[in-house]
C-alpha cells in the first residue's frame, strides 16, 4: 500500500496549498480519500473520534441497494423477454436489463458528479458524499425506457435547483432524487406514465401488457399477478421498484447498522397500512368502492414504489423529520398519504413520490412543534422567587 | 432512594490504559504555573511582577472586572515569568518552587459556626474561590451573585478518568469541611453526586443532599446532574465545584493554609508508569511522564474534554487526569469500508466494534473521516441525556441566534456536556467549540 500513497503524494504535490492548482484540490482530494482516510488528527474538541464517517454513511446506503440493483437487472430483462419468448434464460434476462440500467446509472454519476465538482471547487468546499447514493436512486426509480437525455436533464434539474441551489449537501429541503423524479414526471408525462413505459421496449413489441398492478386497477380491470409475484417482485414497474422482499432486505441492514431510521420505516407501514385498512372497510359500511379501494392494504405495501421509497427516500435524515417523536408522524403521514394519492389520483395511479415530496416540505414544521413541546415545558419551569434582577436589567 | 438520577442515554467509551490505583507523591516539580486561559472569560491583572517572592496563597493576579476574586500561588518560590500570547494576554504565570512550601496564614476557621460573610471573604482571599464554578456559561462564579444551589460531583464516568472516592480517600475530613463551608454560600441545598455501587465511603458526607447517579458516561457531568436535579431557569446561577477542590477548600478552613493538592492520574495506552500522583494545581507535566515522543499526545484531562500540550507545559488547573494516546497522523486505505477496522470504537454499526461491548480500545488522535455537512440526524440526541434537542441548539448557536438558544437551553448546558457529541458525529464538527462561542455570545449579550 505504500507505494500508492507514495504516488499519490506525488501526483497531488501541484494541488497542495499554495501550488498552482490550489483551487481544484477538492476534486483530487475526492479520489485520493476515497483510497484513503485522510491522516488528519483531532486539532480541538475531543481528542478522539468515532470511526464513523459520512463516506462509511452513505456507502452503507449503497450497499443496500445492490441486492435491489442486481434483482432489478434481471427483472428488467425478465418482464421484457417474457413477453415475447417461452424460455427465459437467467444471464439472458440479466444481460439484458443491465445493458438497460447500467447506462443509466453511468450517465447519472457522470452528469451528477460533474456538477458537485464544479460546485465544490467554485465554493470552496471538499465533495459531499450525498450523491453517491442519490446517484444511483435516480436511475432505480425511473421507468427502464426512459432516454439518457432525459435522466440527464433530470439529475441537472434536481442537483442544481434541488441541491445546490440551497447550499448543497444537508441544507435542501427536497429529497434530491424524488426531484429527479418528479421534475422528469411533469416535464416528460408520456415517457413517465402509461401503460407501455415499465416493461423495456414495450411500445415496439406487439401484445406486451405492460402495465403495472396499479395502472391495472385504476383502469378497473383484474390483477393477475399473485401476492407472492408482488413480494419477490417479479411484476414490472419503474426499474428497481419491484422488489419488496430485497428492499426489505436492504431495510435490515440500514436498521441494523442504524443507518436508516427504523421510525420512519415503521411508521410509514403503519400509516400505509391504516390508510389501507379504512379504504378496506368501505364496503362493510355500505359504501361501494372500487377495484383501488378493494386492493388488499398488504398488497398495497408490496406493490408500486411504496416499499422502495419508505425506505430508502423518506428515511434521508436531510430532508427528513429530525427529531425523534417528529419521524414517527413524518413516516406515518407519509404512507397514509401514499396510499391516498394512489387510490384518489385518477391522473396517475402512485402517490409515494408526492406524499415524500409532501412530507418533506413538512417536516420542518412538524420538527417545529416537537421542539415547541420541549420549550415549553422548559418555560413552564419558573422558578419561585422570579427572574434574577441584574439579567433583568441586561436585558 | 428517591434522590437517585438514573441516566439512560450516553456512551460509556471504554480504553485501553487506565491508572493503576496506587497513590505516589509525584518528585517535587521545579516550576509550576497558573494559566489564566483555563479560567475562561477571566481578565487577569498582574499584582507581582517578574523576580517576586511568593509564599503558597499569596496572590499572583486578580480579576479585572471582578476585582475581589484572587488568584494565588499554588506553591512558594519566586515568580520567574509572565509569559503572554497575541495581543500580551497573559497565558502563563511560571513560579520557580522551593523545595519545600511555605504557607501564608489565613487562620483557622469552623465554617459552620462563622458568619457566612467570613466564610465567602476567607475562600476570596485564599485564592480557592478560583475553584467556584458557574452555570450557565461555565465561568468563574461571581462572588456577588447568589446562586440556587451548589453541585459537587464526586464521580467520574468519562474515559480513563481519576477514580474520585480513591483521591479523596485521605481526605474525607477535609472534604466534609470543605462541603460545610459551601453551605455556607447558597440559600439553597448543596448537592453531592457518588457514583451508584452502594458502601462508597463518599455516602455518609453530611450536611448534603446526596444524589446516587448511574448510567453511562456523561452521567458524571456536572451539568446532566444539575439538569435532573434541579435544572437551571433564565436568570437563576448554580455554581459547581470539583470534588478535591471541596477538600482544598476545607483543609483551608482546618489549618489555615492554602494547600492546592491536586492528584492526577497519568493515564492511556502510551502511558508508561500508570499510577495516581500527588504534586500541587499547575505541575510541569514532564515531571509526571518525563519525556516522550512526538507520535504521542499528552491530554491535560480525558481524552474527550482536556487540552493538548507539549512537553515541558504544565498541567492545566482543575484535570485530575493527564491521557497520554497516541498520534493518529496516518492513512488508512479504504477506511470508509463498512464492517472493516472493527478495532475502532463506533458509538454507530457501520463496523462491528459494537458487538464487544466490554473491549477496551486502543485509540489514536486520527478524525477518522472528514469535516462534512451535517447531514445524520439522532445521533446527538442519543449521547445527550438531557430534556433539549442538540442538533437544533448547536444549529442556533451556529447561527448566532440569541432568542433560539435561551428557548432551546442553552443555559443549561456547557461545553463538557457536548464532548460526546464531539465524539459520535458522523460530520466531524466541534460541537463543544460551537456551545462555547454560542455561551460566550450570550455572555456578552444577556450577561
Amino acid at each position: 500500500m505504500e507505494w500508492i500513497r507514495t504516488k499519490l503524494d506525488k501526483l497531488r504535490e501541484p494541488f497542495n496549498q499554495g501550488k498552482k492548482y490550489e483551487k481544484f484540490a477538492p476534486a483530487i482530494n475526492a479520489f485520493d480519500t476515497l483510497l484513503f482516510t485522510p491522516n488528519h488528527t483531532t486539532s480541538k474538541g475531543a481528542h478522539v473520534r468515532d470511526a464513523v464517517d459520512l463516506k462509511r454513511v452513505m456507502i452503507t446506503v449503497v450497499l443496500a441497494l445492490i441486492p435491489v440493483l442486481l434483482f432489478s437487472m434481471w427483472n428488467i430483462g425478465y418482464q421484457y423477454l417474457s413477453q415475447i419468448q417461452a424460455e427465459v434464460g437467467f444471464w439472458e434476462a440479466f444481460g439484458h436489463g443491465a445493458l438497460k440500467l447500467m447506462p443509466m446509472v453511468a450517465v447519472s454519476y457522470i452528469v451528477g458528479l460533474s456538477i458537485e465538482f464544479a460546485f465544490a471547487i467554485y465554493r470552496g468546499h471538499e465533495i459531499n458524499e450525498g450523491y453517491l447514493v442519490t446517484g444511483l436512486l435516480i436511475p432505480m426509480i425511473m421507468p427502464i425506457d426512459i432516454p439518457l437525455w432525459m435522466v440527464a436533464v433530470s439529475v441537472v434539474f434536481a442537483v442544481l435547483i434541488g441541491k445546490e441551489a440551497f447550499g448543497g449537501t444537508g441544507m435542501n429541503i427536497l429529497n434530491p432524487a424524488l426531484t429527479a423524479r418528479a421534475f422528469a414526471f411533469f416535464a416528460y408525462p408520456t415517457f413517465m406514465s402509461g401503460n407501455t413505459v415499465w416493461v423495456s421496449n414495450a411500445a415496439e413489441v406487439d401484445g406486451v401488457s405492460g402495465e403495472t398492478i396499479l395502472g391495472t386497477l385504476a383502469a378497473g380491470e383484474q390483477v393477475q399477478y399473485s401476492t407472492m409475484d408482488m413480494f419477490l417482485g417479479v411484476i414490472p414497474g419503474s426499474a428497481s421498484e419491484t422488489s419488496a422482499a430485497l428492499i426489505l432486505l436492504g431495510a435490515l441492514l440500514l436498521i441494523f447498522t442504524k443507518v436508516g431510521s427504523w421510525r420512519i420505516m415503521l411508521s410509514s407501514v403503519i400509516g400505509a397500512s391504516v390508510m389501507g385498512l379504512i379504504f378496506n372497510a368501505l364496503p362493510s359500511m355500505g359504501l361501494e368502492g372500487n377495484e383501488l379501494t378493494n386492493f388488499p392494504w398488504y398488497e398495497h405495501l408490496l406493490v408500486g414504489g411504496l416499499a422502495f421509497g419508505i425506505v430508502y427516500m423518506a428515511t434521508d435524515p436531510v430532508s427528513g423529520a429530525q427529531t425523534t417523536r417528529g419521524k414517527w408522524v413524518y413516516g406515518f403521514l407519509i404512507g397514509f398519504f401514499s396510499v391516498m394519492i394512489r387510490v384518489f389520483n385518477p391522473a396517475y395511479p402512485e402517490g409515494v413520490m408526492l406524499a415524500i415530496l409532501l412530507m418533506n416540505v413538512f417536516a420542518p414544521t412538524i420538527d417545529h412543534y416537537v421542539i415547541q413541546g420541549s420549550i415549553k415545558r422548559r418555560n413552564k419551569r419558573k422558578s419561585p422567587e422570579g427572574i434574577n434582577p441584574q439579567v433583568n436589567t441586561a436585558v | 432512594m428517591s434522590n437517585d438520577i438514573r441516566i439512560k442515554r450516553g456512551h460509556t467509551l471504554r480504553l485501553k490504559g487506565e491508572a493503576e490505583k496506587t497513590l505516589i507523591d509525584a518528585p517535587r516539580s521545579r516550576s509550576f504555573a497558573i494559566k489564566p486561559p483555563d479560567f475562561h472569560s477571566i481578565i487577569p491583572k498582574m499584582v507581582l511582577k517578574e523576580g517576586a517572592k511568593v509564599q503558597a496563597g499569596d496572590e499572583l493576579f486578580f480579576s479585572k472586572y471582578t476585582g475581589e476574586v484572587k488568584f494565588t500561588s499554588p506553591v512558594s518560590g519566586t515568580l520567574r515569568e509572565i509569559k503572554r500570547g497575541e495581543k500580551r494576554r497573559i497565558m502563563e504565570v511560571i513560579i520557580d518552587a522551593d523545595p519545600q512550601d511555605t504557607y501564608r496564614e489565613f487562620g483557622a476557621m469552623d465554617p459552620l459556626t462563622a458568619d457566612s460573610v467570613d466564610v465567602k471573604n476567607r475562600i476570596l482571599e485564599s485564592g480557592c474561590w478560583a475553584f467556584v464554578n458557574q452555570r450557565p456559561y461555565d465561568i468563574v462564579a461571581d462572588p456577588k451573585d447568589s446562586p440556587k444551589a451548589i453541585f459537587v460531583s464526586a464521580m467520574n464516568t468519562a474515559p480513563l478518568s481519576a477514580d474520585i472516592e480513591f483521591i479523596l480517600q485521605d481526605r474525607l475530613e477535609a472534604f466534609q469541611v470543605g462541603l460545610n463551608a459551601l453551605t455556607k454560600l447558597t440559600r439553597g441545598k448543596v448537592h453531592l453526586s457518588v457514583a451508584k455501587k452502594g458502601g462508597s465511603s463518599l455516602n455518609g458526607m453530611k450536611n448534603v443532599e446526596l444524589h446516587e447517579v448511574s448510567g453511562p458516561h456523561p452521567a458524571a457531568n456536572v451539568g446532566v446532574q444539575i439538569h435532573h436535579v434541579d435544572p437551571i431557569n433564565m436568570g437563576e446561577r448554580v455554581w459547581t465545584v470539583g470534588p478535591e477542590d471541596v477538600a482544598n477548600i476545607g483543609e483551608l478552613f482546618l489549618t489555615g493554609k492554602f494547600n492546592a493538592v491536586r492528584t492526577i492520574a497519568v493515564a492511556g495506552s502510551s502511558a508508561e508508569n500508570r499510577k495516581y500522583f500527588r504534586t500541587k494545581i499547575g505541575a510541569n507535566v514532564s515531571d509526571l511522564i518525563g519525556t516522550v515522543s512526538d507520535n504521542v499526545r499528552i491530554i491535560s484531562g480525558d481524552v474527550l474534554t482536556g487540552k493538548k500540550l507539549s512537553n515541558g507545559q504544565y498541567v492545566g488547573f482543575f484535570p485530575n487526569v493527564v491521557t497520554l494516546i497516541p498520534e493518529g497522523n496516518k492513512y488508512r486505505m479504504l477506511g470508509w469500508l463498512p464492517f472493516t477496522y472493527n478495532d475502532i470504537p463506533s458509538k454507530s454499526r457501520t463496523n462491528l466494534s459494537w458487538m464487544f461491548p466490554n473491549k477496551r480500545y486502543d485509540v489514536d488522535t486520527n478524525l477518522h473521516g472528514e469535516v462534512r455537512a451535517l447531514v445524520v440526524t439522532g445521533e446527538m440526541e442519543a449521547v445527550v441525556p438531557m430534556d433539549l434537542f442538540p442538533m437544533q441548539l448547536i444549529k442556533a448557536c451556529m447561527a448566532g441566534d440569541i432568542e433560539k438558544m435561551e428557548s432551546l437551553g442553552i443555559y443549561e448546558v456547557a461545553p463538557e456536556d457536548f464532548a460526546l457529541v464531539d465524539y459520535v458525529n458522523t460530520s466531524k464538527i466541534e460541537a463543544q467549540e460551537i456551545i462555547r462561542l454560542g455561551l460566550d455570545l450570550m455572555i456578552t449579550e444577556v450577561g
